[in-house]
């Protein structure tokens, strides 16, 4: 089970360098104008397979994914959990290895137990993507955050990102902290005390703040991104209630307002309106919400194509 | 090759009667600038530019399993439709046309041209040729062996202007 070039998995940002991280992001420029097209189509992966594995529910990014492959030619199929035969009692491995007798050339994988795409890396043949391992990471969603940063602030070195929300469970904060942080923005993050770690600037050397306050994280930042609230937390005494958050935590305009002028505001999706994201927010002109969605397409169609193509001789 | 691009500028008004409906594609990297620079000459000419635009043919090459690291795919960019208009590609290097056959495929995705030429600053001559593709206009006939590999080198990016000659190493 040789891999002659590991780096066509994209496990997470964290082992990436800078260079590689803006050479996916340079093809991802290339390949937007694809979907502005008529015919939205290349033949670029013609007689390629692509699995979308998902343990997890997702709508938009598997939806992503599955046009990103089909625009690129290449064949899909998808398979969630409550499909599989791990409901049936089969174990991980064993469903990987199944997979694999049908030979993909790519394996998507979302799974709510972090480390499960580096498994599957290990004894797949094809190129494994991670589109999400519990906490740990969600790479493309990094990627496709900084297309839509790049395409509006032309660069991310010296940007001012604050990160504000449920971090202790993000994987989309953490794949984001290590991609700002390797390309040279500085990170600012906060939320309630129980869902953000005070340890969590040792996650990289430097440029990441923990904020005591919001208000902290947002004043002067260039972008602020809102993560997700999850509603069942609620439940587990992370923080009383929903309308707590929203009092102390929620982006309304006056909060924005500490922000650069020019600052723009990001949510990796499904928001929650009136919690963490006010409705005249999210619809401003400043919210790139659905740019980034737009962006999500480009960048997985560049993740796909250098994960499935050709093997570096040298490598 | 400014005479020869000079030349090729001539011939193209001439075998189209003039600029109208004339649509110049530069095939990246080195069609761009010839492109640009043909379509300058026809300028002067005719009174007024045709219309450009630039194809990357990366997503469309056949050999994108065999040729090792990914190549770098860059931005196509046909910003007026191409559909009914007299689409002229330029290139360097005409040699066994697989380029001009992922160039042709890419432009039918675009839209239904009325006609598509072919224009090339080196010919290197019919016994390479590996499908049946031949060019309208042509710079030069370079004869060259299966060993050699001829490189045109523009200021655009060479800083020299020249073609050469070189044994593949």
């Amino acid at each position: 089970m040789d891999k002659p070039f590991r780096r066509r998995d994209l496990l997470g940002i964290r082992n990436l360098s800078a260079a590689e991280i803006t050479g996916i992001l340079d093809t991802a420029e290339n390949f937007s104008e694809i979907s502005n097209r008529e015919v939205k189509k290349v033949p670029t992966l013609r007689g390629k397979t692509v699995i979308n594995l998902f343990f997890e529910s997702s709508t938009r990014t598997r939806t992503s994914f599955e046009l990103a492959a089909k625009r690129l030619s290449a064949d899909t199929v998808n398979i969630s959990v409550g499909e599989s035969s791990l409901s049936k009692g089969e174990t991980l491995l064993d469903t990987a290895l199944n997979l694999d007798a049908m030979a993909p050339d790519c394996i998507v994988v979302r799974h709510s137990s972090a480390g499960v795409p580096h498994q599957l890396a290990k004894v797949s043949k094809a190129a494994i993507v991670n589109a999400g391992d519990g906490a740990n990471e969600h790479p493309t969603q990094a990627l496709l955050d900084a297309m839509t940063i790049r395409e509006h602030k032309k660069k991310i070195d010296g940007l001012e990102v604050a990160i504000v929300g449920d971090i202790v469970h993000s994987r989309v904060a953490r794949s984001n902290i290590h991609l700002l942080t390797k390309l040279g923005a500085k990170v600012r993050v906060a939320g309630p005390g129980t869902l953000v770690p005070t340890d969590f600037r040792y996650l990289v050397e430097e440029n990441l703040e923990v904020c005591p306050h919001v208000t902290d994280a947002i004043s002067g930042a260039d972008v602020v991104m809102i993560l997700r609230i999850q509603r069942e937390r609620q439940d587990s005494a992370y923080f009383p209630t929903l309308r707590e958050y929203s009092i102390h935590y929620g982006l309304t305009n006056e909060r924005l307002s500490q922000a650069k002028k020019d600052a723009i505001v990001l949510h990796p999706g499904p928001m929650n309106r009136g919690i963490e994201i006010a409705s005249d927010v999210a619809d401003s002109s400043r919210s790139l919400i659905l740019d980034q969605v737009k962006y999500g397409v480009a960048v997985r169609m560049a993740v796909l194509y250098l994960a499935t193509g050709g093997i570096a001789t040298s490598g | 090759m400014n005479r020869a691009l000079s030349r090729l500028a001539s011939e193209i008004v001439e075998k189209n009667r003039g600029v109208n409906d004339l649509y110049l594609v530069g095939i990246r990297r080195r069609g761009v600038p010839l492109a640009e620079r043909i379509a300058r000459k026809i300028e002067t000419l005719e009174g007024s530019p045709p219309l450009a635009g630039i194809l990357d043919i990366t997503l469309y090459r056949d050999d994108l399993s065999t040729v090792g690291a990914n190549p770098i795919v860059n931005r196509t960019e046909l910003e007026q439709d191409i559909e009914n208009k007299i689409i002229v590609l330029i290139d360097d290097v005409l040699y066994t046309g697989r380029t001009v056959r992922a160039a042709m495929d890419q432009l039918m995705d675009f839209g239904r041209p009325r006609k598509v030429q072919l224009a090339v600053l080196i010919d290197r001559g019919r016994e390479h040729r590996e499908l049946p593709i031949q060019a309208d206009f042509i710079g030069k006939i370079v004869p060259t062996k299966q060993t050699e590999i001829i490189k045109v080198m523009l200021k655009e990016f060479d800083e020299v202007e020249a073609v050469g000659i070189f044994e593949r190493p």
